[in-house]
């Protein structure tokens, strides 16, 4: 029987499990140092607020992997010979493979700061760091975050829900500035100030420094200033965790890389989620896709081509979500932090402050290509089958009344923003009410 | 982790400020009254407790804005799992014990609480109760009437601080405010005044709050509350009726519209309990699989027994005759106990896979549980049978399911069980609406397409227990019988991927 050994039990290596699982009978091996089970790494943030405890991130209970026969590792593999197909871990008998995937994820981002070694600083990937984050919380009273991204802010909240105050360290003139547009980045930063965040736009840090027992006291800035805290979170984004396999025949660059069908330059070596860098990535994406969902697709791709139909890589068009504090984000289509020559856009923004919509366009063919929406929920099938069909923005306007996934009775804002494109455009679009035969025909396809 | 939050030594506590401080200390002025009734206190005079119920409303206020509206608004769950109010800890325990020692008193023991039994008068808590209560009929309270106001209260307060904690959803806000305006006016207000205006006079007492159909209003087809209903025309009749058109007709019909959510989290007293004073212990339920297996088949036992209590009672109504038989109580015992092994056996046989220890300790504590029932008092009279007619079956029923399932189990066991434990395994109104929510019903929870990242959040905030992640990390809708549609879920949902909704019911299941 064929042994396939899958070194990762996060999203990417577990969804290749389960579905080499539903199609076949092979052996499955998945290694993990982290953790004895799979868990949702989306969700550290909410066992360290006392949200959830670790067993509810667990998306299966611990006898599901018995029942699936998928048999669990805990080890650490220290080197992989690929000739042989062996792996060689830190103890223990080493494990021959006969098909080896590499879902190693990440590890966050270290820049060669001075200082970033001490005790006291960190990052927020795995689940050691969250509990090195428990000790070193406990003797923190301020922060200092560096990174504006999505961590950062999550690692923001983490600390103020322990009554820790937070310096956050942003190097761009805006928050999240390589993702997001002007208005929106202003939207979130008001946001992070309401809920008292020291929010330091335009600032890097410069050294971070102990105190006599070597553990972390202040930073100081690019600015010169010095911040005191206990605690530095460091969140400048993360970066495939694939140091084990450097010098070796893997070809490697940031990622491990693939082509299209997560075969790497080895034969019966595969490498699938965050640590996978295309040669040629899927069009109008990026050649590293650190998200939930890319894992989770790569990885029934690749259990296709396992179970002997090799499968292409194929996403749909992008779209990814978030929380800031307590405004949702969700983004369907490509609205990019800079418009395009060729691109128009329409922005709303609710008097509250809170809640947005930002549509971009083709300016030649009215083409929609991407939506922004902060505070009102969208539905994610009808802006798909919007993008496929090619719809423009006025269509989009039209029916959006089809894509709003807010709760019932929540206020509705189709009328007020369809009005102001009106205005703006010198338009006659009249919102057509809900619909759920189109809905429908969106959802079923 | 941190899971002890009782650690002395614990460097981040969460601030209260004195405003904070000063509600919750008019709160407990206000509870305090009760409590020291309960310990024998006589008090007497209206005005004791009006002020106590006023302290505990405005209390209850006071901090609910105070805690809420001062940050901004959104998910609170903030330390929910180091509390320990609310991680069944030290206070979740002690809570528990005191109302599971209440409802025990309320049910059997009510000369405890106060209640003036052959011509005495009250005394204690249920004394304190009396001035309302011959404001609204001219009698003196009975222990449910100081359990009725009691509860409206609880509703009331808690139903407040519930409103400013979600006030960023308009479901909720909507949702709370009608389950509480149904507990004050159909369960409480209207049915004190009709029995203050005499409706029923000149007839024993009958069920009068309007939504409390059968069949979780079980003795709604007993002879006697038949009998009530009809001897005392035009207000009788239009209970009876009203009654039977609301279990028959009204509670399909709704049902399949927006699903069992309209009762359930909409107007039902249980429910309105469960989502406002019950609201801090929601992650308290049990999520697993075998939980689930142990949910079926405990509700639709409980369905299956009030159709055969009831049934057989209406069977001895109209036809005057009774079936009824005597068995010995050890051969009885033995075939319960049998049944106890049979049920845990096929378990284990059909789900080798899952943990079966939850299933082994409910089938013994339920098994344990019955024969006592039966064993002490027989002990005590030095009897050996028992003997099966409509009658004991239906009292089987109240004692069992009434009393113990629904009471003291269902609202005692709050902060260790979670808010729905009534609801979820025993309500027999809960199981007849599942079925139609199940098989025909235009409601579900739209997952939207593929944002779920799997992070557990609604599925620990489900009071029901449903793994509602499950389907939404398949990016399939909910569709489960149990679903009391609170909307919770959909609202701590980070990604904006959970939707209630009411939709053509071909279409729910997107995998049809």
């Amino acid at each position: 029987m064929e042994h396939i050994v899958i070194i990762g039990n996060g999203i990417a290596g577990i969804t290749v499990a389960r579905n080499v699982r539903k199609q076949s009978d092979k052996r499955i091996t998945v290694i993990s140092a982290e953790t004895d089970h799979f868990f949702s790494r989306t969700a550290l943030m909410y066992i360290f607020m006392g949200h959830m405890t670790y067993q509810h991130t667990k998306p299966y209970e611990d006898w599901f992997w018995q029942k699936n026969r998928i048999e669990l590792l805990r080890a650490y593999v220290e080197r992989v010979d690929f000739s042989e197909k062996r792996l060689y871990f830190s103890q223990g008998e080493p494990l021959a493979y006969d098909k080896l995937i590499l879902a190693v994820g990440s590890t966050p981002n270290k820049f060669g700061w001075s200082g970033q070694d001490l005790a006291g600083v960190q990052g927020l990937y795995s689940y050691q760091d969250l509990e090195l984050l428990e000790e070193n919380a406990q003797h923190a009273k301020q922060a200092v975050i560096v990174g504006g991204g999505l961590i950062g802010i999550e690692l923001a909240e983490m600390l103020l829900s322990r009554n820790i105050k937070v310096t956050f360290l942003v190097r761009e003139k805006a928050f999240w500035g390589n993702v997001l547009p002007k208005k929106e980045s202003e939207l979130i930063s008001r946001h992070i100030r309401e809920h008292h965040v020291d929010l330091r736009l335009g600032t890097e840090l410069k050294e971070i420094l102990p105190d006599a027992n070597g553990r972390v006291n202040k930073v100081i800035t690019s600015d010169g200033e010095e911040i005191p805290c206990q605690l530095v979170g460091l969140t400048a984004g993360v970066r495939p965790n694939i140091d084990f396999l450097k010098n070796s025949q893997l070809e490697t660059d940031r990622g491990i890389k693939v082509n299209r069908f997560l075969e790497t330059n080895i034969p019966d070596v595969f490498a699938v989620g965050d640590c996978a860098q295309f040669d040629v990535p899927p069009v109008g994406r990026r050649p590293i896709e650190q998200v939930w969902y890319t894992g989770k697709l790569q990885g029934e791709a690749l259990a296709n081509t396992l179970c002997g139909n090799r499968t292409k890589y194929e996403p749909s068009h992008w779209f990814n979500s978030a929380k800031f504090f307590d405004i949702e984000y969700q983004t369907y289509g490509w609205v990019h932090a800079q418009m395009q020559e060729d691109e128009a856009d329409f922005y709303w923004e609710h008097a509250d402050g809170k809640k947005a919509l930002h549509f971009v366009f083709d300016k030649q063919t009215q083409q929609l290509k991407g939506v922004n929406t902060f505070g009102i929920r969208l539905r994610h099938e009808v802006f798909d089958q919007w993008f496929s069909e090619g719809q423009t923005i006025t269509h989009a306007l039209e029916y959006l009344k089809d894509a709003n996934f807010d709760p019932e009775f929540f206020k509705k804002h189709e009328d007020e923003i369809v009005d102001k494109f009106n205005r703006e455009n010198g338009t006659a679009i009249q919102p057509k009410g809900k619909s759920w035969k189109r809905i429908l025909k969106a959802v079923m396809g | 982790m941190r899971e002890n939050g009782f650690s002395i030594a614990n460097p981040h506590p969460r601030q209260t400020d004195n405003v904070q401080k000063l509600g919750v200390a008019v709160a407990m002025m206000g509870l305090l009254p009760l409590f020291g009734t309960w310990a024998g206190i006589n008090i007497s005079g209206g005005w004791m407790l009006s002020l106590s119920i006023a302290c505990i409303l405005v209390g209850t206020a006071i901090y609910g804005v105070r805690t809420y509206l001062l940050v901004p608004e959104g998910i609170k769950n903030t330390a929910n799992w180091f509390d320990p109010l609310t991680n069944r800890g030290l206070w979740g325990w002690a809570v528990g014990i005191v109302l599971t020692g209440f409802y025990i008193l309320l049910y059997w023991f009510p000369e405890y609480l106060g209640l003036g039994q052959n011509g005495k008068t009250n005394s204690g808590l249920i004394h304190l109760f009396d001035p309302l209560s011959q404001f609204f009929k001219g009698q003196p309270a009975s222990q449910w009437f100081m359990y009725g106001t009691l509860y409206t209260v609880a509703i009331l307060a808690l139903g407040i601080k519930f409103i400013y904690k979600y006030r960023h959803s308009r479901y909720h806000v909507v949702r709370t405010s009608v389950v509480m305006l149904s507990q004050f006016f159909l369960a409480y207000f209207i049915p004190e005044i009709l029995e203050g205006l005499n409706v029923g006079a000149g007839s024993q007492y009958y069920g009068k709050d309007l939504k409390n159909f059968w069949p979780l209003n079980y003795y709604f087809f007993d002879g006697w509350h038949l009998d009530n209903m009809q001897k005392e025309g035009t207000w009788g009749m239009f209970f009876l009726v009203w009654g039977i058109i609301g279990f028959a007709v009204l509670t399909p019909i709704i049902t399949y519209f927006v699903g069992k959510r309209w009762y359930c989290s909409w107007v039902c007293g249980c429910g309105g309990l469960a989502e406002t004073a019950g609201d801090p212990f929601r992650h308290l339920s049990d999520k697993s699989m075998e939980a689930w297996k142990i949910e079926r088949f405990l509700i639709h036992g409980v369905l299956a027994f009030v159709v055969l209590a009831t049934g057989l009672l209406m069977y001895t109504y109209f036809t005057g005759k009774d079936f009824g038989f005597a068995i010995n109580q050890y051969l009885f015992f033995a075939l319960l106990i049998g049944a106890g092994l049979g049920v845990v056996l096929l378990y284990r046989k059909n789900n080798g896979f899952l943990p079966s220890q939850k299933v082994i300790w409910t089938t013994a504590v339920v098994v344990a549980f019955v024969i006592l029932y039966f064993l002490v008092p027989n002990l005590n009279e030095g009897n050996s049978t028992i003997f099966f007619s409509s009658y004991n079956f239906k009292k089987w029923y109240g004692f069992f399911v009434g009393a113990t399932f629904s009471g003291v189990v269902g609202v005692g066991f709050y902060p260790l069980l979670g808010n729905r434990v009534w609801c979820r395994f025993g309500c027999p109104m809960a199981g007849y609406m599942g079925l139609f929510q199940r098989f025909k019903s235009r409601f579900r929870i739209t997952t939207n397409g593929g944002q779920c990242i799997s992070c557990g959040n609604c599925s620990t905030y489900c009071e029901q227990g449903i793994d509602v992640r499950a389907y939404a990390q398949r990016g399939e809708n909910i569709v489960r019988a149990s679903c009391v549609g609170c909307g919770v879920c959909s609202s701590v949902c980070p990604r904006g991927v959970l939707k209630l909704e009411n939709g053509p019911d071909g279409a729910r299941l997107k995998d049809l």
